[in-house]
């Protein structure tokens, strides 16, 4: 990717980022952070779950192949899940899924996982806006032919 | 061979306690054997334990769960089996697990290249292997080609040629060999950049019929007429063929044997468009040995590493931030 279509944070041109949240922790998290008047980038599109346990891995994998740049799963923080032990296994699964991502040819930076709390509005901000600003210094996700290019890409505001 | 005589020996005696015993036997050609189903006293005549012996007669296994079966498999066959019990996919009791020390078979795209200028490998008229040489007859020449020059990768990395699990064993049983797997395979793709990495792939997904076969001769692929690759709802994937799908395809395949992958690779040798999908679950399968130490298909009483969990695990970091 060239330098032209990195763009930072904030400034307009919006990167695909989807985040998979869990019902119980991160979601609330997310909506302490809103209640709470957090200032935080846009780009991150977030999807509810029951618990971080019920990401597939291939959910982010069909993500990151039909055209997200980033991928974040957030949930409870270990030993504070709502089912116990949901985390628990998602850590294993997820941990072991982002080995895959430099074999297949996909930054493992555009993929992450965290855990955070219901409680925890400051460190949701923060954290949106760390992974937001990783994947804008990665700049658009390569794509493969038929993969929804970014809308500002396509229109020709900046040419790649 | 001897060990053959041996083997046929053993399989008379189990045959009458058994459904069928899984070997194989003449195929098509005389390049290449064929899975073989031993019911008679005199299909065990044909049975053929060799260089030429690629398939992975573990496959058959589940769709005889719960019938007695016997099964002759070379080292990797056998740690698909392992995989299986463990899996509670195969019942221990209902397999007799015939081994043999296996001295590597042949990958037909290797001898292929060998054979080039001579003619196609389907036009030989005779093969013979002996002890380090595959001597064949195609086109009217007599050619000799050393083995060690048309084994399969997969039996350079291979720890365990004989049978590390078995009810009889054809010969002397052996220790595991002193093999370090350094992954070289995966040292080649990621020597590249990450893009060209992703455009590799891109490449060589371009090629794929999406034909299945890789799963259909995957011995722990045992959804079989359930697969989510088929499933409409969800859709994870279109009919239509593309190049998104196809790669989609084989990271559902790869991630599906995620820390239980044998790595017998007949994903790859099944496949007619020469895709290298082992990669993909090799890397998986150097991830889940990096961070939990499990080798797939041991030790049938070993937990499959994703099903359980630590609730400090030793060797995941957690990102700060």
């Amino acid at each position: 990717m060239s330098d032209v279509t990195r763009e930072p944070a904030g400034t307009g041109r919006e990167l695909r980022l989807v985040g998979f949240l869990c019902n119980w922790c991160s979601y609330g998290g997310a909506d302490t952070a809103g209640v709470g008047r957090f200032i935080q980038p846009t780009d991150l599109r977030i999807v509810r779950l029951p618990c971080s346990g019920r990401v597939n891995p291939l959910f982010i994998a069909k993500t990151l192949l039909y055209g997200a740049d980033g991928v974040l799963v957030s949930g409870c923080h270990p030993r504070d899940c709502h089912y116990a032990e949901g985390n628990f296994y998602a850590r294993r699964r997820l941990e072991v899924f982002r080995h895959l991502l430099p074999t297949l040819g996909i930054d493992p930076r555009r993929f992450e996982y965290t855990w955070v709390s219901a409680s925890e509005g400051q460190r949701w901000q923060q954290v949106v806006s760390k992974f937001t600003e990783q994947i804008h210094s990665l700049g658009p996700a390569p794509r493969l032919p038929g993969a929804p290019e970014l809308e500002w890409m396509q229109s020709g505001v900046n040419p790649a | 061979m001897a060990t053959q005589e041996e083997l046929k020996k053993i399989i008379l005696d189990v045959l009458p306690d058994v459904d069928c015993v899984i070997g194989w036997g003449p195929g098509p050609e005389p390049l290449c054997a064929s899975p073989y189903f031993m019911r008679n006293p005199e299909d065990v005549d044909y049975l053929l334990a060799g260089p030429a012996s690629v398939h992975n007669p573990a496959l058959f296994l589940p769709e005889y769960k719960g019938r007695k079966t016997g099964v002759v498999v070379k080292g990797c066959d056998s740690r698909s089996v392992v995989q299986l019990i463990s899996e509670n996919l195969i019942r221990r009791e209902d397999v007799v697990i015939i081994g043999f020390p296996c001295a590597g078979v042949v990958d037909a795209s290797k001898i292929a290249a060998k054979l080039g200028p001579y003619g196609e490998p389907g036009e030989t008229e005779r093969a013979i292997f002996d002890k380090d040489a595959l001597n064949l007859s195609l086109g009217g020449k007599e050619l000799s080609i050393p083995l060690s020059e048309i084994l399969a990768d997969k039996c350079s990395r291979c720890k365990h040629p004989g049978a590390v699990i078995s009810d009889y064993f054809a010969g002397e049983a052996a220790d595991a060999l002193q093999v370090k797997d350094d992954f070289t395979d995966l040292a080649g793709l990621e020597s590249l950049p990450l893009e060209e990495r992703f455009r590799f792939w891109e490449k060589e997904m371009s090629r794929c019929i999406r034909c299945y076969a890789c799963r259909n001769a995957c011995p722990l692929c045992v959804c079989r007429d359930h697969c989510v690759a088929s499933s409409r709802e969800p859709h994870w994937l279109a009919q239509a063929n593309g190049v998104r799908d196809n790669l989609m395809f084989q990271v559902i395949h790869a991630t599906h044997l995620a820390g239980r992958c044998t790595g017998c690779g007949e994903c790859q040798r099944a496949c007619p468009v020469h895709i290298p999908v082992l990669l993909l679950k090799r890397s998986l399968g150097r991830a889940v040995e990096q961070l939990f130490g499990h080798h797939a298909g041991l030790d049938p009483e070993s937990r499959p590493p994703l099903l359980t969990f630590q609730m400090e695990e030793t060797n995941i970091k957690e990102r700060e931030w």
